[in-house]
């Protein structure tokens, strides 16, 4: 037994994190929340030529075939940079799902170009508000073609392919959804794109005419697929939340230093003091789940289920404790655009519903202990 | 990353198995399984005679205080074998609480800073389970502010006198053994005139007196001392060095106590399963609830895997840090939110008490009335949250009136 990430899996998180401080500073995430690119493109491709983006990709795809543990250490740090770049879809959900369920030539025609940032993928299953369900997809498969809506799609207006969760027989069950692999760059495609709490993280509508799809696993299996892909993406994702989470405490905790009131650092008066602490507290725990969320991905243990729940509620809370309390610390000034608090504000709070929210997350992490009680 | 047994650990883990198999009393089983807060209960038999028993069996065969050299009557295993141990004897361990403070406490500072020919007596008896240890640390005067304590020891010949008092005491009543805490030179700043002995509870001039606690229960103790005459041989360390080696102490208790601390969910979880709501769903099915419970099933988990990565960081020849005070922060409020929410969900019987008529035996409500406890002792929730803040983030100290003054110009009220 040894809970900790091997000396090798630690070099290549600090491997990432220097060159995260180089190409992806806080001004850099900035530009993207003002301006007009929906994402880094230099970053996107430095990504992929440092072998980041393929790091649990097999080499005979064009990864750099490494694992998942070594995947969780990367996440962290771009979650801890805020990188603005769209890993979460196009590696986390999408190379993870080909890598699942795809045939072997969607896996040689994709994950080469997904490795290497060529192509951008993401997941689209959301077309109402509240919960994803079997019963609120509607988005219809016929004769290998899409029709209906998608919407929100995270990184949805930048990628180039979609795998989308769509209905191929009437009613409103699971066994009723596929997968469909969709170009994104074809005719029948028309995106829009949406305003959000966080732009430094694009996303769009999009709607499908006609649209050329294939299929993506077995017919009926798609909902199934989809879950067990949310699972592992709460794991990837999770480590982001934890490196959010961090950063917006070490951010905190510099401001207590030297931030003078009432003719002393703040981090001397215990109600900051214990903010922190407790804020500490949270972020120690979600890492701790995280690192046997890590295992259970990087082994395919029975218990991954449980434990990409376990950790998606933690390192959500985490982030999301850490990054308000992080404003808090800083007063007045935590609210202005000038400071970067709100960056991880707006962030914790996209990541905390990304995957569905929290309480989508409390009731699997409750079913899931549940069945292995009964077990 | 690994959480999985390498070939030694698993031929290890299955040695352990089998011997708790052939040897555990396992006619305590259901009761230790039932186990609630606050002392267990064996359906009449002398817990601390079973206890003791337990104990010395491990002993013998060579499964006592696993991570403690030989020579003093450990097996001189690794941390990793010592988590293992605990995952193997399971509900067994709620036999040792009485030994918890001398094991994992008591014995760990007489080892760094004992005689050798103490250590070599004591320490076997105490692995045994033949002696009891006790710590006698925190005062009236000296609770929070641990080195404020004032009970003062005068150097006479070759011999010490002590006299003061100390409080909160756990096990003191039982106790054979204790390491105590004295003032030995109040013309210094506090944390610099402290000194440290050992002792044995029956020493003349020793009187223990039970405290009732706000529970109606007497697990802590009062403990006078009135010209108590110890020699020299037994000072742990040296003269002043007392506030040093107090510091080992509370690093083995962060440990001891911490990565081993529950935070109450199972209970709380199985109980959902049974109850029914006003609605007619059970409690488990019930979204607010669901809510809750995986609020405290997240912390369990997570308490549980940082103690693991406590073990790691101890394997690599870390010492446990102040990063281990997260555990009984945590799990003291937990225990203490999860009671509450217990009571709740039953409603208007949730006031009675009985382990006859109440829910599980009256765990939540025992819980209830103890758990205050638990977010005090060994560190208040502020203090911890204090160390938390300046040990681990680096915060300022907290702003101190006493501070560089000699102890005797300290102002009291």
């Amino acid at each position: 037994m040894d809970f900790e990430f091997s000396a090798e899996q630690q070099q290549l998180k600090e491997q990432a994190r220097r060159y995260l401080a180089d190409k992806c500073p806080t001004t850099a995430v900035r530009a993207i929340l003002e301006g007009s690119d929906p994402f880094d493109r230099a970053l996107w491709q430095g990504l992929g030529e440092m072998g980041f983006l393929g790091a649990a990709i097999p080499e005979e795809y064009g990864g750099l075939g490494l694992g998942y543990l070594e995947l969780c250490v990367i996440a962290e740090e771009l979650g801890r940079a805020l990188a603005p770049v769209p890993v979460s879809s196009s590696i986390f959900l999408v190379a993870e799902i080909l890598k699942a369920a795809g045939s072997e030539e969607q896996k040689q025609r994709w994950l080469p170009k997904l490795a290497s940032g060529e192509v951008i993928g993401t997941l689209a299953s959301v077309e109402a508000t509240g919960s994803v369900r079997p019963s609120n997809v509607a988005l219809s498969a016929k004769a290998g073609t899409l029709t209906g809506a998608k919407s929100p799609v995270l990184d949805g207006d930048i990628a180039d392919i979609a795998i989308v969760l769509a209905r191929h027989a009437p009613g409103k069950d699971a066994q009723g959804l596929s997968l469909y692999l969709v170009d994104l760059n074809q005719s029948g495609i028309e995106r829009t794109v949406l305003d959000t709490i966080d732009p430094s993280r694009s996303q769009a509508k999009i709607a499908f005419k006609d649209a050329a799809a294939e299929l993506v696993g077995a017919a009926g299996d798609g909902w199934r697929l989809y879950e067990e892909a949310l699972d592992r993406a709460a794991i990837l994702t999770g480590f982001e939340q934890i490196g959010g989470a961090d950063k917006a405490l070490e951010m905190g905790r510099d401001y207590a230093l030297q931030r003078f009131a009432f003719g002393r650092a703040i981090g001397s008066f215990q109600a900051i003091k214990h903010m922190l602490a407790d804020m500490y507290v949270s972020a120690t725990l979600a890492r701790s789940n995280g690192y046997f969320g890590a295992y259970a991905l990087s082994t395919g243990s029975a218990d991954l289920a449980e434990a990409a729940a376990t950790m998606r509620v933690s390192s959500t809370k985490a982030f999301q404790h850490c990054a308000k309390n992080n404003i808090q610390v800083h007063g007045g000034m935590g609210f202005t655009w000038a400071m970067d608090c709100h960056l991880y504000y707006r962030r914790s709070n996209l990541l905390a519903v990304s995957l569905g929210g929290l309480n989508e997350w409390e009731d699997k992490l409750i079913d899931r202990l549940r069945a292995k009680n009964a077990a | 990353m690994n959480f999985d047994d390498t070939p030694h650990e698993a031929a290890f883990r299955a040695e352990a198995r089998a011997w708790i198999d052939a040897n555990a009393p396992k006619h305590l089983l259901p009761h230790l399984e039932k186990a609630g807060f606050g002392g267990i209960e064996l359906g009449g038999l002398d817990p601390m005679k079973e206890a003791k028993a337990w104990q010395k069996k491990k002993y013998d065969a060579g499964w006592a205080c696993l991570h403690w050299p030989k020579e003093y009557g450990g097996r001189g295993a690794s941390p990793i074998e010592r988590v293992i141990w605990n995952q193997e004897e399971g509900p067994y361990a709620a036999l040792s609480g009485s030994f918890i403070i001398g094991h994992g406490m008591c014995g760990p500072t007489v080892m760094d800073w004992g005689p050798e020919e103490a250590k070599r007596e004591l320490l076997p008896r105490l692995a045994a389970g033949e002696d009891i240890w006790c710590q006698l640390f925190s005062e009236p005067a000296g609770g929070s502010d641990l080195a404020g304590l004032r009970t003062k020891a005068e150097r006479d010949g070759d011999d010490w006198v002590i006299n003061g008092q100390k409080i909160w005491t756990s096990g003191a009543h039982y106790s054979q053994w204790g390491i105590l805490i004295t003032r030995t030179d109040p013309d210094v700043p506090k944390h610099k005139g402290l000194t440290m002995f050992f002792l044995r509870m029956d020493t003349p001039g020793v009187r223990i007196v039970p405290i009732k606690q706000a529970n109606g229960q007497s697990g802590f103790n009062e403990v006078y001392f009135d010209n108590v005459r110890l020699p020299d041989s037994q000072r742990l360390g040296g003269v002043g060095e007392g506030w040093k080696v107090s510091l080992t102490t509370l690093m083995n208790e962060r440990l001891s106590i911490g990565s081993g601390m529950s935070a109450g969910f199972p209970d709380i979880f199985e109980f959902c399963k049974e109850l029914e709501l006003a609605d007619g769903t059970l409690a488990i099915n019930d979204r607010g609830v669901r809510s809750k419970l995986a609020e405290w099933a997240c912390r369990q988990s997570g308490l549980k895997y940082t103690g693991m990565r406590a073990i790691s960081a101890l394997s690599r020849g870390e010492n446990p840090g102040p990063e281990n005070s997260i555990g009984k922060l945590v799990a003291g409020s937990s225990l203490q939110e999860i009671a509450m929410f217990a009571l709740d969900l039953q409603g208007q019987a949730g006031a009675v008490s009985d382990p006859k008529l109440a829910a599980m035996a009256a765990k939540f409500q025992a819980q209830l009335l103890r758990s205050p406890a638990t977010r005090v002792e060994g560190g208040t929730d502020e203090i911890l949250r204090n160390i938390i803040g300046e040990r681990v983030l680096g915060l300022p100290d907290d702003m101190r009136a006493d501070k560089g003054i000699a102890f005797n110009k300290i102002p009291t009220a």
